[in-house]
């Protein structure tokens, strides 16, 4: 290695397909598992967070609106820009979990697996979910998933790029869009991930990733009017209930998985299912 | 309008008894809560004192739906659950006329809408669900889905025995065991349907019926022991069990309220459309979560709907429910009947334009005659609020773009309706319908094969079809 002098990063959020620092101004120290210093991170803020829903509502309706094979082709661009950028989510991993440089790489590679998994599920969903309905009467009748609108995700506090990724991408894949509160104290590979989002196709505003205190911005979420779901996944035990209660003031969907969740082995589709609705159509037959 | 002699349905079909009993553990029992007296709404008269339960009535409910779920109920093979849910299908099926008649005077409904819909649809979903029961491995939730356990089930008014059915049915069949409670103003046809369980020799305990007003409710699905909560209701009453829920490991899913858009273009077929638009808002009083309750008609043909609208709505004969010709019959409660009253009247007070069919009215019971308000624009309460009740509000728009962002200007979500003949255009409409059910040419269909629920705040969850045992398993 030279001893040149390294172009350090600044770390911001990303909403809206934009990298603004937090509006309140604030960041605080990000430091790796042993507590040495790795970067600050932008501290978001209720703003930020209300930012980022305007956003994911704008994008909602392109978003939901592009074909199942382009929604495929989009994120399957994510995991060859993942695959690219290999080498930086080892590292950023190794030094957020605190893992081994072997642990990270297989983290990683199964965090890029598990992205080419979700590409290819947009347009299986709806064979998979839907159904033509073979009512008793004179009528075509089926019934077709579709997004319900814009998640908010707790993403897992443990687990920082293989677990983000598998909470996002079930989100996504379906045609919802979400802001996500990263893990508290290893936001990092979200925010490298971020960049892999603004340069592969993804419209912004699909994912809005937030840093922070995940205690101090899920409350606006959960209570927010224009948010349809929410992941409880990376919620702090001491507010989940608090912030399910603040869900139900608009019927929000929760999903209620808790942090323990082991990202590792193949999911199934419940996280799929958990941002969808089911739409009956009705026509009658005829001459 | 056409003079027609009386023809009524005789009340003896209903055999009513003068006293009804909860259905716990396989037995009738008395409850230890205060008795309520469930009354004709097109009469008011008394027709049974029903017993109701208590908070510890509720528990040896739900402790006789554990013991029948542990014992009993989930070690069972499927093909064997699903010849009990066969026989509950069959025995409503043979006692269609007594329970038809039963519903009318209970709820008001006329008895041609009982006779024809409530009860033959909820045998269709027992039916329908009997079938899932010995092929749950192959509904898409992995090869052995397992039950949840116990449901405590709350349901409405409106359609007492074929909510019921919606509940009861897909529980069973994916191997759960059920405590419901049928609503405060309308116990009796779920108290028959006690009996036919009873009679169809299911385990004590597999169902469990418990009357009682909204402590019960809440007791129910605050009982600790319950595993899944499904409640069909109002999305006020929705969300209280939502966050009553909150924290607990119980499964939730809601039916809850709309406000339902129901879009005619200017090239639909009109007569067609009068008859949807008179059966998406009259059918049932308007006592439905799915009424049709905002028109948007495109502008250029407004006028000659309205007056269509007006002629056709005429002729509804409003009435006695057990008379076969009535078409609309009574609001289900003198409490339901002031809040239609007083919504309407903040019609009329906030400038829209009232129309109400001159039909005449019973001197007794609860009646409300259909009426139309025109000139609604988005901000008033009739356009925003679930009335349910007999009340159309019709607004206009001009383009589709526009009538999208209308009928979707609501927090509800439950269902829309779509009037045109183009095809291409139907299923651009029906594609941005943020809508659990859409009707193209059509409204108010229901059938146990086709997923019905709500977006947004009309609920979560499905119920019928593949896509409605997600509810009553552990998946």
């Amino acid at each position: 290695m030279s001893d040149r002098i390294t172009v350090a990063k600044t770390y911001k959020l990303y909403i809206g397909g934009k990298f603004p620092r937090s509006e309140s101004g604030r960041s605080y120290p990000v430091a790796d598992t042993k507590g040495a210093f790795l970067a600050n991170a932008a501290q978001g803020s209720r703003k930020d967070a209300r930012d980022a829903v305007t956003a994911a509502r704008k994008a909602f309706g392109g978003w939901s609106g592009t074909t199942a094979y382009n929604r495929g082709q989009v994120l399957y661009r994510v995991a060859e820009v993942l695959e690219g950028r290999r080498e930086q989510f080892i590292t950023e991993v190794a030094g957020s979990e605190g893992v081994a440089l072997k642990k990270a790489q297989s983290l990683v590679d199964t965090a890029i697996d598990r992205w080419v998994w979700y590409a290819g599920w947009t347009d299986k969903i709806a064979a998979v979910l839907g159904s033509s309905n073979p009512v008793a009467g004179p009528y075509f009748s089926f019934s077709t998933p579709e997004p319900t609108g814009v998640v908010a995700v707790l993403a897992p506090q443990q687990s920082s790029l293989l677990g983000l990724i598998s909470v996002i991408a079930p989100v996504i894949a379906s045609g919802n869009t979400c802001v996500v509160i990263t893990s508290q104290d290893r936001p990092l590979p979200a925010i490298t991930l971020s960049e892999v989002l603004a340069t592969s196709d993804v419209p912004g505003g699909v994912v809005n990733i937030i840093t922070g205190r995940t205690a101090e911005i899920a409350p606006w979420l959960a209570s927010h009017g224009d948010v349809n779901a929410l992941d409880l996944t990376g919620a702090p035990e001491s507010i989940r209930a608090d912030l399910e209660r603040s869900a139900a003031g608009t019927v929000k969907r929760v999903l209620r998985n808790k942090a323990g969740e082991d990202f590792t082995a193949t999911p199934d589709m419940s996280r799929l299912r958990a941002y969808l609705e089911t739409k009956t159509v009705w026509h009658p037959m005829g001459v | 309008m056409w003079e027609y002699a009386p023809a009524p349905e005789s009340r003896d079909i209903a055999n009513l008894k003068p006293n009804y009993k909860m259905f716990v553990d396989g037995e009738f029992v008395e409850g230890t809560g205060e008795p309520l007296k469930t009354i004709n709404p097109a009469t008011e008269e008394v027709l049974a004192e029903v017993s109701t339960a208590s908070e510890s009535d509720v528990d040896t409910a739900v402790k006789a739906a554990r013991k029948a779920y542990d014992r009993v109920w989930s070690k069972m093979p499927g093909s064997e659950r699903a010849k009990y849910i066969y026989r509950i299908a069959r025995q409503i099926q043979e006692r269609g006329r007594e329970l038809a008649v039963l519903e009318s005077l209970d709820n008001g409904k006329p008895i041609k809408e009982s006779r024809d819909t409530d009860v033959p649809t909820a045998a269709s979903h027992f039916f329908y669900h009997a079938g899932w029961a010995d092929k749950l491995g192959y509904a898409g939730y992995g090869p052995d889905p397992r039950p949840l356990g116990v449901a405590g089930q709350v349901i409405p008014w409106n359609f007492p025995l074929l909510m019921a059915a919606w509940k009861i049915a897909p529980a069973l069949a994916c191997g759960n065991t059920v405590v419901l409670k049928p609503a405060e103003t309308t116990p009796l046809t779920a108290l028959v349907l006690a009996d036919i369980i009873q009679q169809c020799d299911l385990p004590p305990g597999v169902v469990n019926i418990i009357p009682g007003a909204g402590d019960v409710g809440a007791a129910l699905v605050g009982h600790a022991d319950v595993n899944k909560v499904a409640f069909t209701g109002s999305t006020d009453v929705g969300k209280v069990i939502q966050g009553q829920l909150a924290g607990t490991n119980k499964k939730l899913t809601l039916e809850l309220g709309g406000k339902a858009a129901n879009i005619v273009f200017d090239d639909a077929p009109l007569d067609q459309a009068v008859e949807g638009i008179v059966n998406g808002i009259f059918f049932n009083q308007g006592h439905v979560c799915c009424a049709g309750s905002r028109l948007l008609v495109q502008e250029s043909i407004a006028d000659e709907l309205l007056e269509k609208l007006h002629a056709r709505v005429s002729t509804l004969r409003v009435g006695d429910p057990l008379d076969k010709n009535t078409d609309v019959g009574a609001i289900n409660s003198r409490e339901q009947l002031t809040k239609i009253q007083e919504l309407t009247a903040s019609g009329e007070a906030e400038g829209a334009t009232r129309w109400t069919s001159s039909c005449p009215l019973p001197d007794k019971g609860f009646f409300f005659a259909p009426t139309v308000f025109s000139g609604v624009s988005q901000a008033m309460r009739i356009a925003r609020e679930e009335i349910f009740g007999p009340v159309l509000s019709v607004l206009t728009f001009r383009t589709p773009e526009e009538a999208v962002a209308k009928a979707n200007n609501t927090p509800y979500g439950l269902s829309a309706g779509i009037w045109t003949e183009k095809g291409s255009r139907i299923l651009w409409m029906a594609q941005r319908m943020r809508a659990g059910v859409v009707w193209s040419n059509t409204f108010n269909r229901f059938d146990p094969t086709a997923p019905f629920g709500g977006y947004q705040e009309s609920g979560f969850g499905r119920e019928g079809g593949r896509t409605g045992l997600e509810a009553y398993l552990d998946v």
